[in-house]
Order: structure tokens, then C-alpha cells, then sequence
């Protein structure tokens, strides 16, 4: 039937708007159905000792509040300015560090890769910081950093650091050699060969890292919060919010808290994700 | 087919400038050129007092058993590497480094793969500034075309099929006018079909402008099918084992393969070929003894 439309007169075609085709994916609706399940059985679960009394209270699920309720306390404290300032504080660290460790790590990988001196000369000092947890690094950088908030924010900074290095270091070394001596052949010069090869021939590497990076800051951001506490510096945050509700002993509101934590790490690889298609066109064609 | 190799001048001039009338109508030269790898004490000679003539205005075609160094040489003769001793000579001057007066067409694909096809057929004269504006658009388009891959030429190289990656290829470095150029087994991974149709369609490319070729290549078909000049290497380490020249008239059709010469041709090729691959099978000295004592219980 397609090949037949081909051969007759141009179809008309009805250009539909951005929304109208996302609604009609059906891997859109495979995953709000699947959202909408696991939504379900969990209300099921946690009111199961309501309905059938304390001793039907069911393992895990029955000891923790149903959807419902967390709903309940997120439209509560939804209007309230404290909630979003979490968010803007934990945002405001994942970025700093984030952008720290890309703005570092990006041309000391590359460094690293193209030039054997300063391999050989940083290279074993790397490799020997680099299993070390970030979350280690918390009593020492205490001590370094005037102030808690530099203290989250040089451990945040580990926590990509590391990742994108060795991301940019094994992409740049592993670019096909045989671009590279063509390039020679025409004439590239080694400014050349680095801008015009080397770094957009790492960028897929450099989105590897930055993405698995994004994901080890919010890790280390929320785990620092709960530990340097809220006091009247370096407090705050989404991480604070759950301690600070676990507490309270405000169960909905550790869940609202652990949700928008899931959305803002969801938002953020997002954004990684959609900037990656930007730069690199022509890894969209499949 | 009686045309002898002194029919072209060399390409460049007294003063050293590339003559635009013969351009592409280069000699090279090896002499005695060796290499090796590896320390000093576990020297792997891959190539081994090589003496070859590559005349101009012809397609000589190289081949040997797998693994006996053609790559190497592919790689001396572009100047991405040095020869351990020995010269080589682009119209009788020594050649240093990779330049853009011999282009390779490499293995598979090496077209840069985040840039589109016209983008990589324009990288090298815009990186040298040698053809720039209108005249460089136009140049590429014409070659773009005239490989068939004009309503191709913003589709990345993924996007297009492995025939028409070697023929994106090929425009590449026909743009940057070389005066050799270098074919390093490059239709290896095609399928029958498409390298039938890459190897009629390089001929006519050939054929067209003569320029001084070297095509590397593993397979025996192939080789007698496009060359004037037949180079057979030995096992490692490569040395001249023997060159046949290929008589067979242009231009040519795959048809000429059947034909009574080019069986000739082949089957003197074949054995040659043939003693030097069973070469890397030799049996070592105590696979023989053991071969025999097995072999013979009885024990005479």
C-alpha cells in the first residue's frame, strides 16, 4: 500500500502539532500505564492494615505511606517558599560542582590524552585520588574550606571529577587512528588536528562521562547535606528536606522529598541528553 | 598495451613546482627499503630490502599473502611512518611526511564520521587555504557528482551504504589534486555485488585521467582485473618476489576476467602467491618430528 501512494500524486500531508504527535507514541502511554500500576499496587499495599488491621500490615510497602497521602503533604507544602528553596539550594551545589568539574576536567583529560609527558607525570597521582569515595574526602575538606557551602561544593565537584576524566581520557585515546593520519595527509596542523578531530571526536565521550558525572553529584550533593545538617551556613537543600522531615517524623514528606529528587535528577539528564543532540548531529540518525 | 613507463615526465619541474599538466603522472621509487618493530632483541622484520617502481601514469597493484606487510608499506609510502633504511622517492625527491601529494584511500571507512560528506570531501583545501569560496564549492560539487553522490553530499557518512562511503572517499582525496594515489585495500568489507560495481567504477575513474596509482589489495581476482603492473611481495618480511606485467586491454570489463590471458595470469600469479602463504605454515622442526614418529610406529 505505501509503494502504491508513492507512485500517484503527492499526498496531502497534514502537518500535526509537536504535542499531537507525542500523544500518539505509544511508548508515552506503555509508561504512564506502567507509572499508573506501580501508583496502584503501592496505594493497595500501604492501606492494607487499614482495611484488614494491624496484623495484615504488609512488609515494606504496608510500613510506608500510600501515594495518596505523600500527594497530600506535597500539595501542602507545595506553595510554601522553604520547599522550593531546597531545590534551588541543591540545584545551586549540583551546578557549581558539576560545572567545576567539567570546566577541569574536560581539558585535563585531554591533556592527559594527547601529550605523554603530562601523562606520565599526572596520570598515577589521578589514579590513586580516584577510588577514593567522595564522601571520604567530607571530614578533610571540612577541615580545608572556610565554610561548609565551599566544603559541599569541592566534594560535589569529586564526585564528577573523576568520571569525566577518565570518560574524556579513554574516548580521545581511542579516536580512529586513521582519521587522524588522513588529516596529517591533508595538511592539518596539530591545532588542527586537536580542534578539528580529537575534540569532536571525544564529545560522545565527554556526554558519557558528563552524564554518569551528573548522576554522582546529586548522589554526593543530597549525602552532604544530610551530613553537614541546616545550620546557618551550608544548610538547606533537598537533602536537608528529608532529614530534616525523617526528623520530624513526617514520612510523607521524606517521599516528597526522596520524588523530587527523582524529577530534578530526571530534569538534569535531560537537559545533558537534549545538549548532547545539539552538539553532536550526527549521532542522531538512528 | 605496448606503451612503455617513459612515455610521462616526471611531474615536477627543475625549480620543484608541481607541473599542473602533469599532475598526477608522478614516479615513485623504493630502494632497499626496510622495517621492522619491536625492541632489539625481538626485531619482527616486516619488510625487508624492498625495491619496487611505481611509473607513472599506471595502476600497479600490490599483493601478498595476508599479514606480509602491505599495510606497512601502504604506511612508509604515506609517510605516517619512517623506514628503518633503504629511500623513497616521489619523483626522485625523498619523502618525509604524510602530504598531500599522496593520498590514501584506506580500509573500510575513514571519513570523519561528524562530518557531513561535503564537508569531508572540502576539509583538506579548506584546511590549507589552497581553493576557497565559489571555486571550492564548485570543485567539490563537480566531484561529489561525478562519483554519484550529489543528492548525497549533506548526508553523514553513516548515513550512506559501504559502496558509497569508498566512492565519498575517493572524491576526498581527488580533491587535493595528489600526485600518487594510494589504495589500501580499499573495497575490503564490501560485498560481492557492491565491489564488483567499485571496482568497474574505479577503473573508469582511472582510466579517465591515468593517474599514478598504487592499489593494495589480498585478492588475486582483483588485482589482474584493474592493474598494468602486478607487484607479488613474498611472506614477511615483504620482499620483491616478482612483477608481472598485465597485458590486457583498456577499458576494461569484468568479462575479461574469463578470458585465456587472464587465466594465465592468474594461475602464474596463484603459485606464487600460494608458495609464499604455505610459507607461514611451514611446520617448525619438532612438529615435524613429532608428524613423523607418529606417522611411522614401525619405526623406519
Amino acid at each position: 500500500m505505501a509503494n502504491v501512494a508513492h507512485s500517484g500524486p503527492a499526498p496531502v500531508v497534514r502537518r500535526k502539532s509537536k504535542l499531537a504527535k507525542m500523544m500518539e507514541n505509544p511508548s508515552l502511554w506503555r509508561g504512564m500505564l506502567a507509572i499508573a500500576i506501580f501508583l496502584f499496587i503501592w496505594e493497595i499495599g500501604a492501606r492494607f492494615d487499614e482495611w484488614f488491621g494491624k496484623e495484615y500490615t504488609l512488609p515494606f510497602v504496608g510500613l510506608i505511606p500510600p501515594p495518596t497521602a505523600v500527594a497530600e503533604a506535597w500539595l501542602e507544602i507545595l506553595p510554601k517558599p522553604g520547599y522550593w528553596d531546597s531545590w534551588i539550594q541543591s540545584f545551586k551545589r549540583v551546578l557549581t560542582g558539576f560545572g567545576a568539574a567539567m570546566i577541569l576536567g574536560i581539558p585535563f583529560g585531554l591533556a592527559l590524552a594527547v601529550n605523554k609527558y603530562f601523562r606520565d607525570l599526572f596520570f598515577p597521582p589521578f589514579e590513586i585520588l580516584r577510588p577514593i569515595p567522595p564522601l571520604a574526602w567530607v571530614p578533610a575538606s571540612l577541615i580545608f574550606w572556610p565554610t561548609n557551602e565551599m566544603s559541599i561544593a569541592f566534594v560535589t565537584f569529586l564526585g564528577a571529577f573523576f568520571t569525566i576524566v577518565i570518560n574524556v581520557l579513554g574516548g580521545a585515546r581511542t579516536i580512529d587512528v586513521r582519521y587522524l593520519r588522513a588529516a596529517q595527509s591533508m595538511g592539518a596542523s596539530q591545532w588542527d588536528l586537536f580542534s578539528k578531530i580529537i575534540l569532536p571526536g571525544t564529545l560522545p565521550s565527554i556526554f558519557t562521562g558528563a552524564a554518569v558525572g551528573m548522576g554522582i553529584t546529586w548522589e554526593v550533593v543530597l549525602a552532604a547535606e544530610m551530613i553537614s545538617g541546616g545550620g546557618t551556613q551550608g544548610g538547606g537543600g533537598l537533602g536537608f528536606f528529608i532529614w530534616n522531615s525523617y526528623m520530624g517524623g513526617s514520612l510523607e514528606q521524606v517521599v516528597v522529598g526522596m520524588i523530587s529528587i527523582g524529577i530534578a535528577g530526571y530534569l538534569s539528564s535531560s537537559a545533558i541528553r537534549w545538549l548532547g543532540d545539539v552538539l553532536m548531529p550526527w549521532r542522531r540518525l538512528f | 598495451m605496448t606503451a612503455t613507463e617513459t612515455t610521462s615526465a616526471a611531474a615536477t619541474k627543475a625549480n620543484g613546482e608541481v607541473d599542473p599538466q602533469t599532475v598526477g603522472k608522478s614516479r615513485l621509487e623504493l630502494k632497499n627499503v626496510s622495517k621492522a618493530y619491536g625492541e632489539e632483541w625481538d626485531l619482527q622484520h616486516v619488510i625487508s630490502d624492498l625495491t619496487v617502481d611505481i611509473p607513472p601514469g599506471k595502476l600497479t597493484v600490490v599483493v601478498g599473502p595476508s599479514g606480509c606487510g602491505k599495510s606497512t608499506l601502504v604506511n612508509l609510502i604515506a609517510g605516517f611512518e619512517k623506514p628503518d633504511s633503504g629511500q623513497i622517492l616521489l619523483d626522485g625527491k625523498p619523502v618525509t611526511g604524510p602530504a598531500k601529494d599522496r593520498m590514501v584511500v584506506f580500509q573500510e571507512t575513514a571519513l570523519i564520521p561528524w562530518q557531513t560528506t561535503y564537508q569531508n570531501v572540502v576539509f583538506g583545501p579548506k584546511l590549507r587555504g589552497d581553493l576557497k569560496g565559489k571555486a571550492l564549492e564548485d570543485e567539490a560539487k563537480r566531484l561529489l557528482v561525478k562519483v554519484g553522490l550529489g543528492e548525497f553530499m549533506h548526508k553523514y557518512p553513516l548515513q550512506l551504504s559501504g559502496g558509497m562511503q569508498r566512492r565519498a572517499e575517493l572524491a576526498r582525496a581527488l580533491i587535493n589534486e595528489p600526485r600518487i594515489m594510494i589504495m589500501d585495500e580499499p573495497f575490503r568489507g564490501l560485498d560481492a555485488m557492491s565491489r564488483g560495481l567499485m571496482q568497474e567504477f574505479f577503473l573508469r575513474l582511472f582510466e579517465e585521467n591515468r593517474r599514478t596509482n598504487l592499489f593494495v589489495t589480498s585478492e588475486i581476482d582483483e588485482a589482474i582485473f584493474l592493474a598494468d603492473r602486478l607487484v607479488i611481495l613474498s611472506n614477511r618480511p615483504a620482499t620483491l618476489r616478482k612483477v608481472i606485467e598485465i597485458d590486457l586491454p583498456r577499458p576494461r570489463h569484468y568479462t575479461m576476467l574469463s578470458s585465456a590471458e587472464a587465466y594465465a595470469y592468474k594461475r602464474d600469479a596463484m603459485e606464487l602467491l600460494h608458495e609464499e602463504a604455505m610459507k607461514s605454515f611451514r611446520p617448525s622442526t619438532s612438529t615435524s618430528n613429532f608428524k613423523q614418529s607418529y606417522s611411522s610406529p614401525g619405526g623406519h
